[in-house]
């Protein structure tokens, strides 16, 4: 271990570490084939970055120099397992043979590309979805097994063998590195947009809570929407990151000092925050004039309707139900029915509200969704019913087991006359 | 929520309890005892070449132990323990590694697996906060 290196250099090596680990990381997974000798390799390239640099310099492009150092550490690791493994000879030849041909692929589409394969491959639909979500966040955005383990209440213990089992099944399923076919495309990208909305998801919904790593988990998903956006911007990608921004634009108006939630028609507006709001449109507006949209761009425009009404009466309620109307029609869920239903109230009152909810749980899908249930009592108390609204709340009330929910439930029933 | 470079204080320390058969090592010859230690120790000079090696020792057997407690008011010594199961604690490895992925990559290379030995794999309790307390406590004794 180099023992002196000057301070000036370690803020240089740390902040290529910030900045291009990801990058590296990416590309080493495609020449390599592997992204647990890639992400050693990567390791080793830095430490030797730091007994090498002192005396001979920082190159004068140092992202080059470390892959290519990462590729010759990859090559050594390789030959030592080879000793008492022979299954690794092989791969040692193939890595030898395709040689310096790597330096020369050094442009900067190749290395976009490259993080975009990483991301495929971490959300390859042939992963189960929780280990999608873990590997993703561990080798895309470059979080500890800990950090992630923390984020959804599991054990680091367990975190850490989903990444391994995950790993190890793109390994023995050849699972390879690269951009999908046109043909693949749609679903393929289905896969990572489904990654990348239940990692904001598990943060939003702690949101109110006092769990603020699990917060920050609606950050890393935004980030990884505005990469996904940058290196593929198909409108449900652009859809997905606008409704992620105009949900988050309510983040601060939704929870009160003392954690309790607030509901939408009871937050107050200025606190939403403009600037996300403006974002949030602007991709919207790009994602509808593909005419090529789908489920996410219909969702962020609902939330755009919302962004922009001064108050819940002033809210475009017949664009907001025709919305429903379209989302339905590409993802027929017992959930958009119940939020149509609720934005069916809003235009039509309470009564045909209800209506449409009963309908709902009709089909018995919702018939243990709590949601349902608070927003059927809502119903109930907005006709002045007070009997069937407590009991509708206190059937939700049995459903929930979040502290934040549970105790705006709590105080819904006592406001009750 | 970035980790650091090893090198950098980014890491987190992982106690690696390696466990053996004893029967099985004491029924080796000679050659092939060598040819494991060489290997083990290859690979850990490896693992100091680049950082992750943060201490370690090996261990004598258990029948050379001895245990302390506390009984009737007194302390206590016996032997051992004699351990009961086939599987011995053979040594320690404390390893720097970034998360608990990059510790479980770095030991499942570790050329001792191959051997038939394990390995158990623990994070190092951060007890800075517990201890700051303690300090704390400490001190508004002796100030009185």
């Amino acid at each position: 271990m180099p023992q002196n290196v000057p301070e000036e250099l370690s803020r240089i090596i740390e902040t290529l570490y910030r900045s291009e680990s990801g990058r590296i990381l990416a590309t080493l997974a495609r020449l390599l084939g592997d992204l647990e000798i890639a992400e050693e390799a990567m390791h080793e390239a830095f430490a030797a970055a730091l007994s090498v640099w002192p005396t001979s310099g920082v190159p004068d492009n140092p992202r080059p120099w470390l892959i290519s150092t990462a590729r010759f550490k990859a090559i050594d690791t390789l030959r030592r397992r080879a000793r008492f493994d022979a299954s690794q000879d092989e791969l040692v030849r193939y890595l030898e043979a395709r040689g310096s041909s790597v330096e020369g692929s050094e442009e900067e589409d190749t290395i976009e590309d490259d993080r975009l394969r990483l991301i495929f491959t971490c959300c390859h639909p042939s992963l189960p979805l929780e280990a999608r979500v873990a590997l993703t966040l561990r080798e895309v955005c470059r979080l500890a097994t800990e950090e992630i383990a923390k984020a959804f209440l599991t054990t680091p213990s367990t975190l850490a063998q989903r990444i391994v089992r995950a790993k190890a099944k793109i390994r023995d399923s050849s699972i390879r590195y690269e951009v999908p076919s046109p043909q693949q495309l749609p679903e393929r990208l289905d896969a990572v947009l489904q990654v990348i909305y239940l990692v904001f998801n598990e943060g939003y919904s702690a949101a109110a809570g006092a769990k603020v790593t699990r917060a920050e988990l609606t950050g890393e998903a935004i980030r990884l929407g505005r990469l996904v956006s940058e290196l593929l911007p198909e409108p449900e990608v652009l859809g997905l990151l606008s409704l992620m921004l105009l949900q988050e634009s309510r983040r601060v108006a939704r929870t009160s000092q003392t954690g309790e939630l607030i509901l939408l028609e009871n937050q107050v507006r200025s606190l939403w925050n403009q600037e996300q709001i403006a974002e949030g449109v602007a991709l919207l507006e790009k994602a509808l004039k593909s005419h090529r949209f789908g489920s996410y761009t219909l969702q962020a425009a609902i939330a755009a309707v919302h962004a922009e009404a001064e108050s819940v009466a002033m809210t475009d309620w017949r664009q907001i139900v025709a919305l429903y109307d379209r989302l339905l029609q590409i993802q027929p869920s017992p959930v958009v029915r119940l939020n149509r239903a609720v934005a069916i109230a809003m235009r039509d009152g309470p009564e045909a509200g209800l209506a449409h909810i009963d309908a709902v749980l009709a089909h018995g899908e919702l018939a243990n969704y709590y949601l349902a249930h608070s927003a059927r009592a809502e119903m109930y108390r907005r006709l002045g019913r007070t009997t069937e609204a407590r009991s509708s709340y206190g059937k939700a009330l049995e459903l929930t087991q979040q502290e934040p929910e549970r105790r705006f439930l709590q105080e819904r029933i006592r406001q009750l006359k | 929520m970035q980790a650091l470079p090893t090198q950098y204080g980014g890491t987190i320390k992982y106690i690696c309890l390696g466990y053996y058969d004893k029967g099985k090592f004491d029924g080796m010859t000679e050659d092939q005892r060598n040819a494991m230690f060489d290997l083990c120790f290859e690979y850990d000079d490896h693992l100091r070449a680049n950082g992750h090696w943060a201490g370690g020792e090996a261990l004598q057997p258990s029948e050379t132990a001895l245990t302390l407690h506390w009984k009737n008011g007194k302390v206590a010594t016996t032997d051992g323990p004699y351990a009961e199961t086939k599987e011995q604690l053979g040594g320690i490895l404390v390893l720097e590694a970034r998360d608990m992925n990059h510790a479980v990559q770095l030991i499942a290379q570790h050329p001792a697996l191959t051997y038939g030995n394990s390995f158990e794999i623990r994070p190092a309790g951060d007890m800075s906060e517990i201890i700051k307390q303690s300090e704390q406590r400490r001190r508004k004794v002796t100030a009185r």
